[in-house]
C-alpha cells in the first residue's frame, strides 16, 4: 500500500511525528476499530480516528438521533434528529475523510452478535450507556481476544481504562457484576456535562491508536478517573483478580452471555 | 485514625470496611473496594479491619457513554 501525495499531505503531521511516520501512518490506514454506541463516547473517537485516518471503523449502534442527544453527541447534527445513528455517523466520518471505509451495524450489540462482529477489528472501544453493555462487550472482547478501551460518564466524573484480556485487568476483575438495577439512577435522571463525552471519548481515541501503532504505555491495569468539577485526573491501580469469574484462574463464566437487561438502568453514582 | 479514602486523608473510627460504608451511607453493592491496591470482596468487607494508613479505594459504577 502507498499513500497518494494528497494523502501524505493529510497525514503530514502524524508523519512527522518519529514514533508514527509513514510507517505508523501505513498501520492506521490497516488498522480496524469498532466503536459500540455511537454517542457520546463514541462520537469524538468515531471523529478523531477518521481524521487520524483509521482504516476501517466499524459503527454499532441500534438507535436513532434524539434532540437530547445534541448536547454532547457530536457526531449528529440538528437536521439528523430521527435518523439511523449509524447513517448519520457514517456521513459524518466520510465528510471529514473519505479515505475510511465504515461499517455499519444498525443493531444493539447480544451475547448472540457480538463475537461474530468483534472478531473483525483489532480494537473495541466501549461507548455504551449501560451496565449489561458494559459487561457483555468486556467478556466478548476476553473471548475474542481482542483489547477494548473502556470509557464511562456521569454527571461531572469520568473514567477510562484498557484492557488487554489475559494480560491486564478486565472489568470484572474490578467490579465482577453489573450493580443490581434497583438501586441504579438512569442516565436521564443524573444528567452528563456535555464536554465529558469529549474528554473522555478523545482519550479512548488516544489509547486505541497507540495499541494500533505499538507506541508509549497503555492505560492498562490503572484506571484513570476524571473530575471536570475540579479539572482533575486520578489514577487507581488496579490488577487481574485471580479469583474473576472471566479471566481468573478458575473461571465461571465460560461462554457469552447477556448479563442483566440494558434498559433496566444505566447509571449510579452517590 | 487516619486512613486514605480516595487519595484524601480522613479521620475516621476504628472498625471493619463494611463500618466504614456505612457510616459513608454507601451501600456495599453500589461499590468496588480496594484497600492498598488490592481487591475486598464484597464478602469479606465484615471481616476486614481498617488499619492506620491504609488507603482505601471506593470506585463507583460509572456506566454512561451516551
Amino acid at each position: 500500500m502507498e499513500f497518494t501525495e494528497e494523502q501524505i499531505n493529510r497525514y503530514s503531521r502524524h508523519i512527522l511525528l518519529p514514533e508514527v511516520g509513514g510507517k505508523g501512518q501505513k498501520k492506521i490506514a490497516k488498522a480496524k476499530i469498532l466503536l459500540v454506541g455511537a454517542g457520546g463516547l463514541g462520537s469524538p473517537a468515531a471523529l478523531y480516528l477518521s481524521a487520524a485516518g483509521v482504516g476501517t471503523i466499524g459503527l454499532i449502534d441500534g438507535d436513532v438521533v434524539d434532540l437530547t442527544n445534541l448536547q454532547r453527541q457530536i457526531l449528529h447534527h440538528t437536521p439528523d434528529i430521527g435518523r439511523p445513528k449509524v447513517v448519520s455517523g457514517k456521513e459524518k466520518i466520510q465528510a471529514l475523510n473519505p479515505d475510511v471505509n465504515v461499517s455499519m451495524y444498525e443493531e444493539r450489540l447480544t451475547a448472540g452478535n457480538a463475537l461474530k462482529i468483534i472478531s473483525d477489528y483489532d480494537v473495541v472501544i466501549d461507548g455504551v450507556d449501560n451496565f449489561p453493555a458494559k459487561f457483555l462487550i468486556n467478556d466478548a472482547c476476553f473471548f475474542a481476544d481482542k483489547p477494548l478501551v473502556h470509557g464511562g460518564i456521569l454527571r461531572f466524573d469520568g473514567r477510562v481504562t484498557t484492557i488487554i484480556p489475559k494480560k491486564s485487568a478486565c472489568y470484572r476483575c474490578v467490579f465482577k457484576t453489573p450493580p443490581p438495577p434497583g438501586l441504579v439512577a438512569s442516565c436521564q435522571e443524573a444528567g452528563v456535562i456535555g464536554v465529558l463525552a469529549g474528554v473522555i471519548g478523545t482519550i479512548q481515541a488516544t489509547e486505541a491508536l497507540k495499541l494500533i501503532l505499538g507506541i508509549g504505555r497503555p492505560l492498562t491495569n490503572r484506571l484513570l478517573d476524571f473530575d471536570a468539577r475540579k479539572t482533575q485526573f486520578r489514577e487507581i491501580k488496579v490488577k487481574r483478580n485471580p479469583n474473576c469469574a472471566l479471566c481468573g484462574d478458575r473461571p465461571t463464566i465460560t461462554e457469552l452471555f447477556d448479563d442483566g437487561d440494558p434498559y433496566a438502568g444505566c447509571a449510579v453514582h452517590p | 485514625m487516619q486512613v486514605k479514602i480516595n487519595g484524601k486523608s480522613e479521620e475516621v473510627r476504628s472498625g471493619t470496611l463494611l463500618d466504614l460504608l456505612k457510616a459513608k451511607k454507601i451501600e456495599p453493592q453500589m461499590v468496588a473496594v480496594e484497600v492498598n491496591d488490592k481487591m475486598l470482596e464484597r464478602s469479606h468487607l465484615a471481616t476486614t479491619h481498617l488499619n492506620e494508613g491504609d488507603q482505601v479505594e471506593f470506585l463507583f459504577y460509572m456506566g454512561g457513554g451516551r
